[in-house]
Parts: structure tokens; sequence; C-alpha cells
């Protein structure tokens, strides 16, 4: 019986083949610890901390809650009053009020309410920072939101149900929703410049990194530097494509945002032209880095993965990065991503130029020539 | 020194003194001398991790010796990367060109890294009779095609010195007879110096006029295939008498194991 066993061949191909996985610290790595670091990562993020933080701008009104309200005061601040709720001044002067609705089940929810003036809460919206509007008129609250995008209605449904449980509105006519279509206040025009710069990246990593990669693993690498090929045309020559394609990729996207969405460039089209060129030689440079060393596909696919991930959840491309804890938001700023995508929709949905772009544009390509000659330094040919 | 004399008025194009070269705890390379004239097809022959890919590659210039010198047409690669690039041409045991590229734009690619114009791909084109797969894109070429396209490539610059690393391994005896065919034509037709390295005794036999058999990093036994079978006469194990005596008939002898194993 035990001779059958250990003779079994299903046994000693399952054998062979755990042998060989486990055998490749490569692929263990990347198979098993990368996502038990990911998960513990995002993990901190979201799990560590169940508390919904919305940020409500309320226009129209310069103190929200500093003197008592009268019979005359706004039914947002006679709220606000109503339910002691925590004022704070931040540096900039802005004030602030907290409210947070206790929930064992689904999570605390803080609305902060922030006082400011129509056209701050137009750049904030754009940007992604909140996603509806408040004012009053003839005791009526206005809630101004795109009315596609879903954590604006779900934002709405919440602040209705706090303000008629609290009998501060009551009845339809004391709610009035007022959907924000202008181009520039929808997700659509927030997503797409995101969708372009994550274009960017994707498109170097694969094309760029994994090609080097797979081209050294075949030996193809190694076969061309046995002639008189420069070797720096070889990167030229792949990265040219690679930016050109990026070009022609963000073009169309573009073009299909203008038909479908009539989405606009509302800044300086060269301002635009110069940060998306940084942005292809930060991640390009980036690209050469992660693709120096290593004839392991695997491997390739682990590090590729490993840097744009964390930048494809963090950076804000399909949500805004003000939902990340509060102490997580410098850093993810400083991400190459963010700052191409930060950058694009300053551009496109704000009105940005050249001067306001001057800095990201200045770090991207500072650091894809930090990383290409770093890549250079270790780059392995055969 | 970056020069040899001596490879310069013996007519040697390659140069190999007492070279030596371990891998972490592997001696791949133990004091090998090899010395190559114009023109003459040598074998390098031994069973796998006998150090015939590591001398390849130390002579091709990407493995630096730990001891002893190389010199190719008298010059070491210090300092002469370029012009030995350009002299060298060389096909690896396995190398996948880019797959979605065809036949001839393989060619025309790896012609313009020396500036060879299309005339010498149409050459090479149909000294490797791949005139009809011209249009065909690499991934759809068989093992033998492809490795005859790998050969053509290597032979675009005209070299001096050819060096084919287990050129038909791995291939069906009809395509290594073709690939056999190219190199023979290559010797009627040109003053081309070749190393290859081989673990198939016929190979060196039908090909190379003078083998070398490696074991373990050292060279067992060298010279023209009929003063190494004559060799076998003096050694105490003689093959069976009704059969032809062959080169692993001599490693046999020499080693105790066949020249495959």
């Amino acid at each position: 019986m035990n001779e059958r066993i250990s003779n079994n061949q299903l046994l000693h191909l399952i054998s062979a083949n755990f042998k060989e996985l486990i055998r490749e610290p490569g692929v263990l790595f990347w198979g098993i610890v990368f996502p038990i670091l990911m998960s513990l990562g995002l993990g901190i993020a979201f799990t560590g901390k169940k508390d919904v933080v919305t940020t409500i701008a309320v226009t129209g009104q310069n103190r929200l809650v500093y003197h008592q309200p009268t019979d005359s005061s706004s039914v947002i601040r006679r709220f606000l009053v109503a339910n002691r709720s925590l004022v704070e001044k931040d540096k900039n002067g802005c004030i602030s009020c907290k409210l947070t609705i206790p929930d064992d089940k689904l999570g605390n929810t803080t609305f902060i309410f922030q006082a400011m003036d129509w056209q701050q809460a137009m750049v904030l919206i754009k940007r992604g920072n909140i996603n509806i509007i408040l004012d009053e008129e003839n005791g009526a609250v206005h809630y101004h939101f795109d009315p596609m995008n879903p954590d604006a209605q779900l934002t709405y449904l919440k602040l209705t149900r706090l303000f008629s449980t609290a009998g501060v509105v009551t009845g339809r006519t004391n709610a009035v929703i007022k959907p924000l279509t202008v181009s520039g206040t929808r997700y659509i025009d927030f997503l797409i410049p995101g969708l372009m710069a994550m274009g960017v990246m994707m498109s170097s990593m694969w094309g760029v990194s994994y090609a080097i990669i797979e081209r050294r693993s075949k030996k193809l690498l190694r076969r061309m530097v046995a002639t008189p090929m420069k070797r720096s045309n070889f990167l030229i020559a792949l990265i040219t494509v690679r930016v050109l394609m990026n070009f022609v990729e963000a073009g169309l996207l573009f073009l299909f945002a203008w038909l479908a969405f009539h989405i606009t460039i509302q800044g300086n089209l060269a301002a635009l032209f110069v940060l998306f060129f940084a942005g292809n030689f930060a991640f390009a440079g980036i690209s050469i880095f992660i693709s120096s060393h290593t004839a392991k596909t695997e491997i390739g696919n682990g590090l590729i993965n490993a840097v744009s991930m964390p930048m494809m959840v963090l950076s804000g491309i399909f949500f805004s990065y003000h939902n990340f804890p509060e102490w997580s938001i410098s850093t993810i700023q400083k991400f190459p991503l963010t700052l191409l995508a930060d950058g694009m929709r300053s551009i496109m949905i704000e009105g940005a130029g050249i001067a306001e772009t001057a800095l990201p544009v200045a770090i991207l390509a500072v650091t894809g020539l930090i990383f290409f000659v770093a890549g250079m330094k270790i780059f392995r040919w055969h | 020194m970056n020069t040899s004399a001596n490879s310069m008025s013996n007519n040697l194009v390659i140069e190999v003194r007492k070279v030596h070269k371990s891998f972490k705890t592997v001696q791949a390379v133990r004091g090998i001398d090899l010395h190559i004239p114009q023109g003459q097809f040598v074998a390098l022959l031994g069973p796998n991790g006998a150090g015939k890919t590591t001398l390849v590659e130390m002579i091709e210039g990407i493995q630096q010796p730990d001891k002893g010198d190389i010199f190719i047409m008298g010059k070491t690669w210090k300092g002469n990367e370029d012009y030995l690039r350009r002299i060298i041409g060389l096909s690896l045991q396995e190398t996948h060109f880019i797959d979605k590229l065809s036949v001839w734009e393989t060619l025309r690619l790896f012609a313009s890294f020396f500036a060879i114009g299309k005339e010498r791909c149409e050459e090479v084109l149909q000294l490797i009779a791949l005139e009809e797969k011209r249009r065909a894109w690499v991934v759809n070429l068989s093992g033998g095609q492809r490795q005859r396209l790998a050969i053509g490539i290597s032979l675009l610059n005209k070299p001096n010195i050819l060096l084919l690393d287990e050129p038909t391994t791995g291939l069906d005896p009809n395509a290594r007879r073709e690939i056999w065919a190219i190199l023979r034509k290559l010797k009627e037709q040109s003053q081309t110096s070749l190393i290859l390295t081989t673990h198939y005794m016929e190979e060196a036999e039908q090909l190379c006029d003078y083998i070398v058999i490696l074991d373990h990093g050292k060279i067992l036994k060298e010279g023209t295939l009929t003063a190494l079978l004559g060799e076998i006469q003096d050694l105490p194990l003689k093959p069976v008498e009704t059969r032809r005596t062959t080169l692993d008939d001599l490693f046999i002898s020499l080693t105790g194991r066949h020249l495959n194993e």
C-alpha cells in the first residue's frame, strides 16, 4: 500500500509542480506575498476606519453658525446649531461645521459643511473633492449635483433624510434638485482626463517594460547587441513608438468623449501637450528602470503590477483620492500618475495654462530622468 | 595588451590563450588554448556542461575570462567592440525574433544594424532557401525555418568569423541537413572561419575540418577527424570491429561516457 502511494504518478506530478512553484522565489513573492501586502495596505486604508466623510459646499453664507440663529436665519444654519455641530476654522480661514451621524452597523457618516463662494465650489466639484453644493432660496434648500453621479445621488439622499428627520426641511417644495450639467462639473469630465493619464501609464508599462523583459527572456536583446546596433537606438525606437501610440490613444479617447459627452479642453492646449509629453517621459523612465534587470516575464508581470496597481487605485482616476485618509493624501499627490491626472484635469476642466502646470511638468520630467539614468546603470542586455 | 602580433603573423583569426572562467562554485572553462586560422571550420564537441557555450560566449565578448587572453583578428574586445561586432556573425541555440515581423522585415532590420542594403538580403534569402516564406511572419515558421533565418541573419555581414551555438539542436534530420547544406555552401564560397558547438558527433564529422573535444571545461583531444579516429586504435577500449568507428567511441574511450549523456 505504502509502495503504491510512494510510486503514484499523480502524487509525483503534483509534488514536482509544487516544488517547481515554491523554488521560484519571484513567482512565490508576486503570487503570495505581494497580494498579502496589497491587501494589508488597502485593508488599513479602507477598513481601519469605517467612517464615511463627505464634504458639502454651502454657498451664499459666509457665517455658518457663528451667531445665534434667528427666525430669519437660513435653514441650514438653524439645523447645524440645533445639532451642536463642531465649528472649525482651518489654516486658510475657511469655516466648516462637522456633523457626525453615528451608526454602529453601517459605520459613522460625517458631513463637513464648508462655507465658500460659488466659484470655489465649482473648482472643488470639478476636482472631485466634493460632489454636491447647497444653497438656499426662499427657505428652500437647493441641491446642485450631477444626477448621473451615483456618489452625489447618495449624498443627496442622506442629506434630505437628515434634514427631514430634524424637521428643518419639510415637504417636497423645500428641497429642490438643481442638476449640474455644465461641462466640467460632470463625473465624465472628471473621468476622461484620468483615463487618458492612466492610459499613458499602462501603455508605457506594458509597451516598454514588458517588451524589454520579453525580448531579454527570448535572447533577442542579446542577439541584437551582438551586432553594431546602437543600444540607445533600440531604446529610443521603443519609447518613440510608445509615446506616439499614447498620443494617438489619448487623442481617440478625447475625440470619442467630445463626440459622445461634449467634453472640451478649457485650458491651454500647448500646456496640455507639454504635460502629456512630460507624463510620457516619466513613465518611460520608470518603465526602463523596472525592466532593467529581470529576464523572467513572471517577475516582470509582478513588477509592473506592483508599480501600476497602487497608482491606479490611489491616484484618483475613477474617484477622488480625497476619499482616502487625510494622512495619505500628501503622499498620493506626489505619485506620477496623480501629478499627470491632476494636471490634465486642471487644464481640461479648470482652464489652467502653462504657468499653473509648470511644477507638475518639471516634477514629471525629473522623475523620468532619474529613473531613466538609474535604469540604464543597472540595465542588462544579456 | 589590445593586439596580438602572433595572431596576425600566423593568419589566426581566433587565438585563445589559457583561458579560465568560473561561475560561483562551477569551473566552466579551465585553461583552454585554441588557435583557429582563417577559413577553418572548427567543432567544439562535448556533452552538456562541457564548457562549450561559455567558451563561445567569451569569444563572442559577452563573458570576460577570469584568466587568460582572447584575440579576435589579433584584437581583444576591450576598445575594439564596434570593429569586432562588424566582423562576427552569431547564431544562438535558441533565439526568438519578433513574432509578427515577416522573414524579409527581420532580415532588413538586422541588415540595417550593419548598414547593409536590400541586395545582400536577397542573396541571404536565397542562400537560406526561404524565398517562398519572404512575407511569412516569423511566428508561423517551423523550427527548422526559424533556425535557417537565424543563420541567414548571422551571415548578412559576410562575417570573417561565424559562431554557431548548437545550431541544429532540437531539429529533425531533414531540417538539420538543410542547415548543413547552407554551411557547406558557405565554406565553398567564402573564407569565413566557423566555430560550431554541438553534441552531435555526426555534425562535427560532416562539417568541420578540425574537432575539439571538451569535457568538464578542458580539452580532452583535438585534431582532424582522421587523426582523432586514428587515435582510437591506440586506446585500450576498442569499438566493436564490425561497426564504423566514430568520435563517440573516442569519447567513451576517454571518459567512459557517451557524448550525448
